[in-house]
């Protein structure tokens, strides 16, 4: 019964959308004022639907109720709760379901956080989220209905995929879709600008917090993908440019550029056109990742289930929205006028700059991700296109990004003097010029890249620093040091500590890029092995039974200069429902380095307390790859959280705290 | 006028700009990607020489040999036609299993023998890499064709429901 | 027109790129094997282990090879449909169990002996259908699944339909539905029985 009223909601939902895409807009464009007011209320009529109906398929896999068909084949009676629960986004409909729960709740939190905007802005905003939930609805409705029902019930469940059965699983996916789904709202933004012809610097203040928030989220759901595919697939890989990652990663870097453009409208009322065209795209590349991911027409190690009829659904949605959205943007944006005039060299000039860069490594990763398909259809054979081709594009397009990182938030709006900003930092880059040629010294070998990834990694820190005390110095007036650095604005510290974050991030890519150490060896107990100074001594391999698998446990000693560091206790499990084995790597990790063991498999099979195939792995400051990450998010939510987005908000309704401690 | 230098500065900077990284893409394109080839295509002679490809197929059931060191692994793969080869030094993926699909990408090494760099298989009972499922029904095409006299078929399959 | 539609031709090639793409891999296209003869084979079949079933046996007649196991959750969503049909129509439905103990995981194949294999495999194919119902005139027990490797078996369940001259006129991937039963598998079984 609980099903068919979760499916039942579903359909409600639909029609709820359907009137939030239709009258609201309609209202907004002949002036209805009774119309416009039923956006707020129906926004939240489809947020409580879909949170009803997805509580309903919570609740089948938390009971297994095996007489539904997505939980028989995602779920088993041996399942520990956290997994069954999580379970509901590990396949292609629940999945779905999430991505229509993230998108009613982005439209509801506008509803309710919109109250400073014209009720006529909120109409068109929350108009366009109904439309591309209505799609969406649709989508799941015909093609992907999780309620579907197996009659007569499975007497138990084929079981979830064990590489899903892991923390990662719980928290990677709904962080994915937040960022991707929220995008949606600074495409609703954009749409509502064109609609009605209001482009200008309010428009951009509106829709910044969103998309910076949007932002946030992707990147904390990318940071963690690449983190569960390290710990978990026992690849010891962070980033393996496959399709799918590439689907996610797309959508990022327009979502950057865009952030930074958004920033140029709202101060100086520039590149209007240019921020709604990457308002659209960003959006775009979301649902065309979606498509590539649930169409079957790349192959990946992520790749769902695929039906040709998904594949269809998806693509015309995606004509629909991208195709209608372009339009209305080829037909307005003419209209559109220009912004203030820039210099040459002038804060404008650098951010065009960046937002060209950004836009190019987003279309080298996508030409990179369709070239096979592209071949393919030419009939010139199937081929495949490996990191080494994104290595050898990004290398490149992102040096000259992460230069202009360090000089870019030194000059000035309009018109900048290229000596004053070489004089502010020469010092700056002097330092950051000892730190490339010294480091790598230091840790062993000195190679050009690595010697480049230090630079512009000190660059950047030491540039940003440098920005930041500049700014602290000419606003302290009489106060303390300290106290004048707490009161600077949070986009102007979120902006620092964000482009910190990526100086931390090449740090953790440059490091372990040239300084790991791997090797795969045959070890029989009581062997041992050194790697990077670390000896690992393998003890023992004995027979240990989990919730739902059995597993073979490795027992390692790892130690550094003879003394004792831990145990380390690396599993090849296999689970009982499906028949896949799968390697759990036991990791000690550190500030400075992973390291990292995993069994392969035992030499003779029949002798599995014997000799194994081991991994061992030595990775210096991989953490930092997603600790910059993490900084890149907390720069993004300081940024977000800048007061004078709220500005408006206080003025309508009563002051209670002073403005300063309301800093986050 | 001066605006007007300024501009063309700007779309000659910019078309640089772009030639440059055309340049760069289409390069790394050229040398990074890797075609795929079937068993047959490699008992054929289609197989490229010194450069990285990819096969796909099946595992044949007890092929798989294992040298003294533990790690260097040497297996045949086949389109259910013709057999090839494979060595590979290294730690097999997880899902890696005698009668199984699998894509092996690397390089042919004297006649007959491909050294793989990087094996790849992902399946369970309703998945095989897709170029593994193609290799096969090729193969099956062809000989289910020559036993009919009718050309081989070109039809992929795709799995996974 | 205006400067902008370029970006709309952009999207419409690549827009014309996935769709060819969607079109280049459809899960249904028709197997190699169709219009082929259906590869022979000699197994043991489910209801009497010493004897055996082969195409050859069905010379003459049209028929429908089923591919199933107990463990394939898919075949449960299916398997009523294919009671009801065996109950109504008058063709030969052939069950190809395809590694019924291999298949399911759940089990360590390096302890188990082959005997050990076949005699668990026997009975938990016996009990599913005692279950669920036995639509087949006979089932024969693919064990290492090589007879469905010659069939192209990349998931379970599939079905093929056979005509009076042993040739494979049609395969269904996945589980069949009505509407693949009534508009697709009936049509095609009487005409090849005209």
């Amino acid at each position: 019964m609980i099903p068919e009223l979760g499916h039942f909601a579903l359909i409600l939902a639909t029609l709820v959308a359907l009137i939030l895409g239709t009258l609201p807009l309609l209202g907004a464009h002949q002036n209805r004022m009774a119309w416009v007011a039923l956006a707020r209320p129906a926004a939240t009529a489809m947020a409580l639907l879909i949170t009803f109906s997805f509580a309903c398929l919570t609740q089948a896999f938390v009971v297994s109720d095996f007489s539904v068909v997505y939980v028989a084949q995602h779920s088993n009676s041996l399942l520990p709760l956290q997994y069954r629960v999580a379970a509901v986004w590990g396949g292609h409909e629940g999945s779905l379901l999430l991505w229509m729960l993230m998108l009613s709740w982005w439209a509801f939190a506008v509803a309710m956080l919109s109250r400073q905007l014209p009720e006529a802005m909120v109409a068109r905003v929350l108009g366009t989220l109904g439309l591309v939930a209505f799609g969406f609805l649709l989508f799941i409705l015909i093609t992907s209905n999780p309620f579907e029902r197996l009659l007569p019930a499975a007497a138990d469940g084929k079981d979830l995929n064990p590489l899903l059965q892991d923390f990662g699983l719980i928290i990677h996916p709904p962080l994915l879709y937040m960022g991707y789904v929220g995008f949606s709202v600074a495409f609703a933004f954009a749409i509502a600008a064109l609609l009605s012809g209001q482009l200008d610097a309010a428009w951009a203040r509106w829709s910044r917090p969103w998309t910076m928030a949007a932002w946030v989220f992707l990147t904390l759901g990318i940071a963690m993908g690449s983190w569960w595919a390290y710990y978990e697939l026992g690849w010891g890989g962070w980033w393996f440019w496959d399709p799918v990652e590439n689907a996610s990663f797309m959508p990022w870097l327009i979502g950057t550029a865009l952030i930074h453009s958004l920033a140029v409208t709202e101060k100086r009322g520039s590149f209007k056109n240019w921020t709604v065209l990457l308002a659209i795209s960003a959006f775009s590349l979301s649902l065309l990742g979606t498509f590539l991911v649930r169409s079957g027409v790349l192959t990946s190690v992520h790749a769902f289930a695929t039906d040709p009829q998904r594949g269809i659904f998806i693509l015309i949605f995606l004509v629909a929205v991208i195709g209608t959205s372009l339009a209305l943007f080829a037909w307005r944006a003419p209209k559109v006028g220009l912004g203030g005039r820039f210099g040459l060299v002038s804060r404008e000039s650098m951010l065009l700059t960046n937002n060209v860069l950004l836009v190019v490594a987003a279309a080298t990763v996508l030409l990179g991700t369709l070239y096979p398909l592209l071949i393919d259809a030419l009939g010139a054979g199937k081929i495949s296109v490996g990191p080494p081709y994104f290595n050898a594009v990004f290398v490149p397009v992102m040096t000259p990004l992460l230069f202009m990182m360090g000089i870019g938030p030194f000059a000035r709006w309009k018109e900048a003097s290229i000596g004053e900003i070489l004089r502010t930092l020469r010092w700056a880059f002097a330092a950051a010029m000892i730190v490339a040629i010294a480091l790598p010294f230091i840790y062993g070998s000195w190679t050009p890249l690595t010697a480049l990834g230090l630079l512009m990694a000190a660059w950047v820190t030491l540039a940003s620093t440098l920005n930041f005390v500049q700014r602290v110095r000419h606003t302290r007036g009489g106060q303390s040091f300290l106290s004048a650095a707490l009161r600077q604005p949070g986009s102007f510290v979120g902006m620092n500590v964000a482009h910190i974050g990526i100086a931390v991030f090449v740090v953790g890519v440059t490091m372990v890029s040239s300084f790991q150490e791997e090797l795969d060896i045959k070890m029989a107990p009581g062997e041992h092995v050194d790697v990077a100074g670390y000896r690992f001594t393998f003890n023992s391999v004995k027979a240990v039974e989990g919730p739902n698998y059995f597993a073979a446990q490795g027992d390692f000693d790892l130690a550094v200069n003879g003394k004792f560091l831990r145990k380390m206790n690396p599993e090849k499990r296999n689970y009982h429902s499906s028949q896949m084995p799968m390697t759990e790597a036991a990791i000690d990790a550190g500030l400075l380095r992973d390291v990292y063991v995993s069994l392969g498999e035992a030499i003779d099979r029949d002798n599995p307390e014997g000799e194994w195939a081991v991994r061992v792995y030595y990775k210096p400051f991989v953490d930092w790859i997603w600790g910059g990450c993490l900084l890149m998010a907390l720069g993004g939510l300081l940024a977000m959280l800048d007061r004078r987005y709220r500005v408006k908000a206080r003025t309508s309704s009563p002051v209670k705290t002073p403005a300063g401690t309301q800093q986050a | 006028m001066k605006s007007r230098h300024k501009k063309l500065a700007l779309i000659g900077g910019a078309l640089a700009v772009i030639g440059i990284i055309a340049a760069l893409v289409l390069n790394a394109l050229n040398s990074n990607i890797a075609l795929y080839i079937s068993p047959t295509d490699v008992a054929e002679g289609k197989a490229p020489q010194g450069k990285v490809f990819r096969i796909g197929g099946l595992v044949k059931e007890g092929s798989l040999q294992r040298q003294a060191d533990g790690v260097t692994i040497a297996f045949v793969v086949t389109d259910t036609a013709k057999d090839i080869t494979v060595n590979y030094k290294g730690i097999l993926p997880d899902l890696f299993k005698e009668g199984k699909g699998v894509v092996a990408q690397g390089k042919m090494t004297g006649a007959g023998t491909f050294t793989a760099s990087e094996v790849l298989a992902k399946h369970d009972e309703n998945y095989m890499p897709p170029e593994a499922a193609q290799a096969v029904s090729d193969a099956q095409a062809r000989g289910a064709g020559n036993k009919a006299g009718e050309a081989p078929g070109d039809d992929k399959m795709k799995t996974g429901y | 027109m205006n400067r902008y539609y370029w970006i709309l031709g952009g999207f419409a090639a690549l827009v014309a790129l996935l769709a060819i793409g969607l079109g280049l891999n459809p899960r249904d296209v028709p197997s190699p094997l169709v219009g082929k003869p259906a590869p022979t084979f000699n197994l043991p079949i489910l209801a009497t282990p010493d004897k055996t079933f082969g195409p050859g046996d069905l010379q003459g007649k049209v028929w429908l090879l089923n591919v199933w196991a107990s463990w394939c959750v898919s075949c449960r969503a299916e398997h009523p449909i294919l009671v009801d049909f065996s109950k109504k129509v008058d063709v030969p439905l052939i069950g190809l169990n395809y590694k019924e103990v291999r298949g399911d995981g759940g089990f360590d194949m390096n302890k188990m002996s082959p005997e050990e294999e076949k005699k668990l495999a026997f009975q938990r194919a016996n009990t599913w259908l005692k279950q669920h119902g036995d639509p087949y005139k006979l089932t024969v027990m693919d064990l290492d699944g090589r007879v469905g490797i010659d069939y192209g078996v990349y998931g379970v369940p599939e079905t093929y339909v056979i005509d009076k001259a042993g040739v494979i006129r049609m395969k269904h991937t996945g589980p069949i539905n009505p509407d693949v039963l009534g508009n697709k598998i009936m049509p095609l079984l009487a005409e090849l029985n005209k």
